[in-house]
């Protein structure tokens, strides 16, 4: 099952663009990624799937129910954590975590005091008086404290410090187990590649690529390194080469992607007085440069 | 809905404490001057011919009851209350809704189980109730004064509650009006501004009509529809005119649905 699915998105402010035909479908259980740098739509995205701004054309659905349609039916499973966080600055912790549980028909005290307890939060202080990452932790226990269904996460560690994002990594997979459905916008690509089954790239306001972690770092790419003298980059002018780079100190070194047939490139270098070949699977960060291109 | 509609109320308390003392140091030190008035009616309706007509008009004066009357000098009184309760009101319509976008605090909330429209009824009526309260506090304090500071001279009681109860019409006028103008802007930088701009101007508005004089300029501002002289003289609410009030919050209502069920909320 989908839990969530858009179809043909688009959001315009005004004439400014903020996604175009944007379709994907996140399954039921998967941590599913979305990556692109800023200003691509991936916010654009998650506030429309949140109800927070409203689509142009287009449609989603998330749980099988329409987002213009029941909204708040869908939100009563959902936790957000949007990038910043900004909270009614007189109340204290408790009491916004409290206000919080009031939307939500099940008992959440438990798990509230549970996650509080895990992130190390101060429940007594004001919501004013917080550094950045303390008011992220108060996101963070807010966003699940009711055992939400789909876990939405908007580039949500900026801010927290390396031990506190363990933390919170550790906290959604243990959700994800228990069978929460987690979509994570990134522009952080190690986080992606470390906890995401699927990702899902987004330039300009349109997917560019949607594919499983790993065929997207398989694919067929190499990352090939030559070392060598009288090594020419002109015999290397092969279909399926890509991102060529040559340098010059003391040896020639060529560095290239290749996409096809693994025997035409070996037998090429073959053909080379090569001193030092490497083969490397590129990484997620790698893939990502080639595709913004 | 009541989760919110609760915590939106609690975070009206100490706006309508400082209100409530407001209204009743109005009317109480305006009430308090009026055995003086009354006791030389003469002196007073002297005193008056002395200033210029216009001025007279433009504070709502020249109207048939004299200053020296208990009723005249009340619609003097409520004329000046009414500008407050105009700002209070306002300043409720301006914030309720825009407060969450200016310190982004929408996405907290829109991002929970509720509907647009369960926020605004949420908000509304917990904005109305204190504005209901408000109009409670006013109408006991101008009874209070009223009744102390009489001196024995009897009054139209009806008139005078009459007067009061158009208070609940003209606090929705400028609460309306301020939801509505809230909705239709991209954001409400100062809520404080646009909440004296538009009491003020619909009170300016008024007083240049009064120098004027028809009731063209009129037609638009409540500070004439509900003038504290006509309700106490007459005995009545001037309902034509106050259609035109009704009228305007009824548009307000709706279009404020309209509008802010289809709003989008930006982030930062």
């Amino acid at each position: 099952m989908n839990v969530i699915e858009t179809k043909q998105l688009t959001k315009f402010y005004g004439k400014a663009r903020g996604i175009e035909n944007v379709s994907l479908s996140v399954k039921e259980g998967e941590i599913f990624g979305f990556i692109g740098p800023n200003g691509a739509g991936k916010s654009t995205t998650i506030r429309t799937l949140m109800g927070l701004i409203f689509p142009t054309s287009g449609s989603a659905e998330v749980f099988g129910m329409d987002i213009l349609k029941d909204g708040p039916k869908i939100r009563s499973e959902v936790g957000y954590l949007p990038s910043e966080v900004f909270y009614y600055d007189k109340m204290r912790v408790i009491d916004l975590l409290k206000y919080t549980a009031g939307f939500y028909k099940k008992d959440c005290t438990v798990r509230m005091h549970e996650l509080a307890d895990l992130m190390e939060l101060d429940l007594k202080r004001r919501i004013e008086d917080l550094s950045y990452g303390n008011k992220k932790k108060v996101g963070i226990v807010q966003g699940l404290l009711h055992s939400p269904k789909l876990i939405v996460l908007d580039e949500p560690t900026s801010g927290l410090d390396p031990l506190m994002q363990k933390k919170f990594f550790d906290i959604i997979e243990g959700e994800n187990k228990k069978g929460a459905t987690v979509f994570f916008s990134s522009h952080i690509l190690a986080e992606v590649q470390a906890l995401c089954n699927r990702v899902a790239i987004i330039k300009d306001g349109g997917i560019i690529k949607l594919d499983d972690i790993k065929t997207l770092r398989e694919d067929n790419y190499k990352k090939i390194t030559l070392r060598g003298e009288g090594l020419d980059p002109q015999h290397f002018e092969i279909n399926g080469i890509t991102n060529m780079t040559h340098s010059q100190n003391g040896q020639h070194e060529l560095r290239f992607f290749f996409k096809g047939d693994i025997n035409l490139i070996l037998k090429q270098i073959s053909h080379e007085t090569v001193k030092d070949v490497l083969i490397e699977e590129p990484t997620l960060e790698e893939i990502f440069m080639h595709y913004y291109k | 809905m009541f989760n919110v509609f609760k915590y939106e109320f609690k975070m009206l308390r100490n706006s309508l404490l400082i209100w409530a003392t407001t209204y009743f140091s109005i009317i109480f030190m305006m009430m308090v001057f009026y055995p003086t008035f009354s006791a030389d009616v003469a002196m007073v309706d002297k005193i008056m011919e002395n200033y210029p007509e216009e001025l007279l008009k433009a504070f709502g004066m020249s109207s048939g009851l004299s200053l020296a009357t208990l009723l005249g000098f009340f619609s003097f009184t409520f004329a000046l209350t009414q500008l407050f309760i105009a700002i209070q009101a306002a300043n409720y319509g301006f914030s309720i809704l825009s407060v969450e976008e200016r310190e982004f605090t929408a996405d907290f909330l829109m991002s929970k189980p509720v509907s647009r429209k369960a926020i605004l009824i949420a908000k509304s009526s917990a904005a109305l109730l204190g504005l209901w309260l408000s109009f409670l506090f006013i109408w006991i304090s101008s009874y209070m004064a009223m009744e102390i500071f009489k001196e024995g001279s009897a009054y139209d009681v009806s008139a005078f509650n009459t007067l009061i109860v158009s208070t609940l019409f003209f606090q929705l006028f400028f609460f309306s009006t301020g939801l509505v103008i809230s909705v239709i802007l991209k954001k409400v930088r100062s809520v404080l501004s646009f909440s004296l701009g538009l009491a003020f101007g619909m009170y300016i508005l008024n007083a240049m009509r009064a120098i004027v004089g028809g009731e063209v300029l009129g037609v638009l501002t409540p500070f004439y529809h509900f003038e504290p002289g006509r309700i106490l003289e007459t005995g009545k609410i001037h309902w034509s005119m106050a259609l035109i009030s009704i009228s305007i919050i009824l548009i307000s209502c709706l279009t404020t649905i309209v509008l802010y069920t289809k709003r989008d909320i930006h982030s930062l």
